[in-house]
Parts: structure tokens; sequence; C-alpha cells
């Protein structure tokens, strides 16, 4: 079970980033502060995919809360890295982007870390 | 202000931004963990428990510091280039195991340690690899939109490595 939570924490996550770098490359430079953060807060609201983002972010949270009720957090936490592994898998699979084989061997590295984590 | 004064000014305010959004992940973990396992209901395909969880005051407090790392993790990355972000902030997921040792009397084997470390070292390799493969990569310059930023490189939810 706690390995199905893993892939779903993951697999959100991922989505998430995926949504959220499309609508921010569209945003441009956002400021930190008070008045920063609230026009941050303001644009998430009037973004689709942004909300979407959270959406997913929400359902790979949920994974994690319930992951972390009967896991470790030592566990559940560094477990949550695999999204690297399926990031850089994605970007070459469906980006077709070419994986250098520094970014290859990070993914590779976590993946083993993960493995040796939940071991 | 001189050239080297700004520069200055702009890199104390990434590292405080960077210490803040440390400090508010490793009180998110904490305090969810915290709350979820002393939550007397087990977590199900049933979405109650999850919002009944939401009302526990240790779950309200670490989501609450959750929300704010991740919109500090935004304002960070408007800040600051990905490839520092990444490897900097991987750093979390060490903190996480030292966390879940200490305060939530954890054992944490060798080779959990080890793992994280493994962990620790990919995601900053992954990190730092060039962003763009697809296209010439642009000139590196200091001050980086918010365009460079979560997407562009591995995922990372607001537990982990970047909170994390």
């Amino acid at each position: 079970v706690k390995w199905i939570l893993v892939a779903i924490m993951v697999a959100a996550t991922v989505l998430s980033d995926l949504l959220q770098s499309h609508e921010m490359k569209r945003a441009g430079g956002q400021s930190v502060g008070a008045r920063g953060l609230l026009r941050l807060v303001r644009m998430i609201a009037q973004r689709r995919f942004l909300i979407l983002s959270i959406a997913c972010m929400a359902v790979s949270f949920f994974a994690f809360m319930a992951l972390v009720q009967t896991e470790p957090l030592s566990f559940a936490v560094p477990a949550s890295a695999a999204s690297f592994a399926l990031e850089t898998l994605l970007a070459g699979l469906i980006l077709r982007e070419r994986i250098s084989a520094r970014r290859a061997a990070g993914a590779l590295i976590v993946l083993c870390g993960v493995a040796l984590v939940g071991g | 202000m001189t050239g080297s004064e700004t520069r200055q000014a702009a890199a104390l305010r990434v590292g405080g931004v960077f210490l803040l959004f440390l400090a508010l992940k490793a009180l998110g973990n904490l305090s969810l963990a915290w709350g979820m396992k002393h939550f007397p209901q087990a977590m199900s395909a049933n979405p109650l428990p999850f919002l009944k969880a939401l009302f526990d005051p240790f779950v309200a407090v670490g989501i609450l510091a959750f929300i704010l790392a991740l919109l500090l993790r935004m304002a960070l990355l408007s800040l600051a280039d990905l490839s520092y972000v990444l490897p900097v902030t991987a750093i979390g997921y060490f903190i996480a195991a030292l966390l879940g040792k200490v305060f939530l009397n954890e054992t944490v084997s060798n080779q959990r340690w080890l793992g994280t470390v493994f962990i620790f070292i990919g995601a900053a390799l992954v990190g730092t690899t060039a962003h763009s493969t697809t296209e010439a990569a642009p000139a590196p310059v200091r001050r980086m939109t918010a365009g460079q930023g979560a997407g562009d490189g591995p995922g990372v939810p607001p537990y982990g490595g970047a909170a994390r």
C-alpha cells in the first residue's frame, strides 16, 4: 500500500508541476514581500491551469497525508523525490527532450536512494 | 547604491527567503506528521476522514506552513535560477529524516540515511542540469523570471525537497 500511495503522490506532483510551469512561464517574474505575495495569489486565482495544478497538488497532498499517517516521515518525504525520476523519464519519452548523461545519472541515483529509503 | 551592493542585497534577500522556506517546510512536515499519526481515523478511499483530518489543529498548522512555503518557493524561483533553487532545497530531504528521528522517535537505519544522501546527491545533479535541451540555451542572467521555475525542472511536491 505504501508504494501505491507513493505512486499517486509522485504522479500528481509531476502533473501539477508541468501545469504550473506552463502558466508561470507566461506570468513573468514575481516579487516577494506582502504585496508581492498578494499579487501572486490573485494571479493564481485568474489562471485555469494554475488552479488545475493546485488540484493535482491537493491529490498529491492527500496521498502524502495518508502515507505519513502510517509510514515514518523519514520515509515519506525522501520517497517523494521519486518525482525527479518520473519527470526525467517523461521529458525523454513524451516531450522528446534530450536527456543529458548528468540528468539521467541524477535521476538514477535518486531512484536508488528511494529504493534504499524504502527497503 | 553600487552594483556590488545591489547584488549583495539581492543575495541576502534570496538567502532570507530560502531560510524562511526551509523553516516553513520543516514546520509543515513535522506538524502534519504529528497530527496525522495522532488522528484516530485511518485514511481510505473515502474522502470524509481526509476532510475531518484537515480540521485537526496540527494538520491545519502543517497545511498553512506548506501553503506559505509554496508561495515562497514560487517567489524564490522568480528571484533565482532553478539550477540554484533545486540543489539547495534538496537539503530538505535530509532535514525531514532528521526531524523524524529527533521529534517523532523514528528509527532511521543506516540504509535509510544512505538512501537520503543518494536522493540529495541525485536531486542536486538533476537540478544543475541545463534546462533547455530543445533550443539554444539563453545566456545565464542573475535575475530570472518565474518562467524558469517550477515546471522546467523536476517536480517537487510542497513537502518534498523543494520544501523539502
